[in-house]
């Protein structure tokens, strides 16, 4: 049953942040069952993610460990992967990791010195920080400090 | 991965030479920026001049893969990267050049991502949805490219004498490589008649503002020269993509059909 897959799937996590699925991370973008076994979409976050590889290695062993065979993981890139897709509880495990989670821009986030958006500290919650990189640890991350408890963190960027 | 579509003769060979040129110059350009990792100026730029370098080489590698579907010879994106010669290289020669200071590293990677930014998002609308499905995913990436090269450039150029003097240098050397990236030839022509690839003069105007209005914010001096290099999305490159090649493909062409 498809839902099953899902349910699997679940069970799948990003080796860069393991606190999220693969579910959580909207990289599914479909699964279909049919008599010659499973198909099942992902769609890269960054074009460069060098995660892509072991996300689909690790998505294959699943299923086929919960008897599933053959399971073919396809790339799609469109519509792109955008932070949108990220699950409401994924954005929860996140702030919970310690990385603030994706918020609105202030202004349109094509505009290119368009203000920043106001990140809150994952430790204290202060909105008091400060951007000191825009590219952070991996491709989706840029790097903050708050300026209350003097923490540095990550802060998982909008993409849209 | 992709479902391409059949073009007629002349057309899918301008295609493919056009692909080419993207996927090229994403590559160099990743190459060069790969150069910095572990000599940054400070931890936070090392970090990333990766990121920008891995988020260019996925796109060359989503150009590749497409490239070589689109031409039916049965090669791999490995191969176009790993088996060809500077002549057959399509890259811009803007991308080739040296990194420099870290202000010609900036300055380069502004020019370019200007370039960039405008050229991916007009080819988000082509009329073939694989090379739109590219486009629009390279964008979002481009868009953070752009934003930070246009801050660093201003931040430098309206920064201290020395500063300013690097980044003013850096631009007076690149200028003469930045005729080539909106100048179209017949591929160009080929392709924007079928509906494929934008107007590259219509690049031109919007680069242009862009590129005046952050070189002005940067209170730097624009180059008045107006003699331009050309011949990189021909194969004639600069001497420096040979040392490159030599660098990168080492290890495919020393154990041929190396895996591991
Ligand atoms: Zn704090």
């Amino acid at each position: 049953m498809v839902t099953d897959i899902w349910q699997l799937l679940e069970n799948v996590h990003d080796p860069e942040i393991p606190v999220l699925s693969v579910v959580d991370l909207g990289v599914i973008r479909g699964v279909v069952q049919t008599d010659d076994g499973v198909e099942v979409k992902i769609t890269p976050t960054y074009s460069g993610c060098p995660a892509m590889n072991t996300i689909a290695q690790d998505i294959r062993q699943c299923l086929e460990n919960a008897g599933f065979a053959p399971v073919k993981v396809n790339m799609v890139l469109s519509p792109a992967w955008t932070t949108d897709w990220l699950s409401e509880r994924g954005k929860q495990k996140l702030l919970e990791y310690g990385i603030a989670p994706p918020v609105e821009p202030l202004a349109s986030s094509k505009a290119l010195f368009g203000a920043e958006p106001q990140v809150s500290c994952p430790q204290c919650q202060s909105t008091h920080t400060t951007m000191l990189s825009l590219f952070g640890s991996t491709a989706c991350k840029a790097l903050y400090r708050c300026e209350d408890c003097l923490e540095p963190f990550d802060y998982f960027k909008c993409l849209r | 991965m992709f479902d391409t579509k059949t073009y007629s003769s002349e057309v899918n060979q301008a295609l493919c030479d056009y692909l080419l040129r993207l996927a090229d110059s994403s590559l160099i350009l990743g190459h060069r920026l790969s150069e910095w990792c572990g000599h940054g100026p400070i931890l936070e730029q090392d970090i990333a001049m990766s990121n920008l370098a891995l988020d260019l080489i996925g796109q060359a590698r989503n150009w590749y893969q497409l490239a070589a579907q689109q031409a039916g010879l049965g090669q791999t994106e490995d191969d176009l990267a790993y088996l060809r010669d500077a002549p057959q290289y399509r890259n811009v020669l803007l991308v080739e050049q040296p990194n420099g200071d870290f202000g010609q590293t900036v300055m380069r990677q502004f020019l370019f991502d200007a370039y960039h930014y405008y050229l991916l998002q007009k080819l988000g609308q082509s009329a073939d949805e694989n090379i739109a499905a590219i486009a629009q995913k390279s964008l979002k990436e481009v868009t953070y490219h752009l934003k930070w090269s246009s801050e660093w450039v201003i931040r430098l150029g309206d920064g201290t004498e020395e500063s300013q003097r690097r980044i003013q240098t850096a631009l007076n050397n690149l200028w003469e490589f930045t005729g080539e990236l909106s100048k179209p030839d017949q591929t160009d022509e080929i392709l924007h008649a079928a509906g494929l690839v934008p107007d590259l003069r219509k690049i031109q105007a919007d680069w242009q503002n862009r590129v005046l209005s952050v070189l002005t914010e940067a209170t730097l001096q624009i180059p008045t020269r107006t003699w331009m290099q050309k011949g990189g999305k021909e194969g004639i490159h600069t001497e420096h993509l040979g040392y490159i090649l030599a660098e990168m493909q080492f290890l495919q062409r020393a154990y041929p059909d190396c895996e591991w």
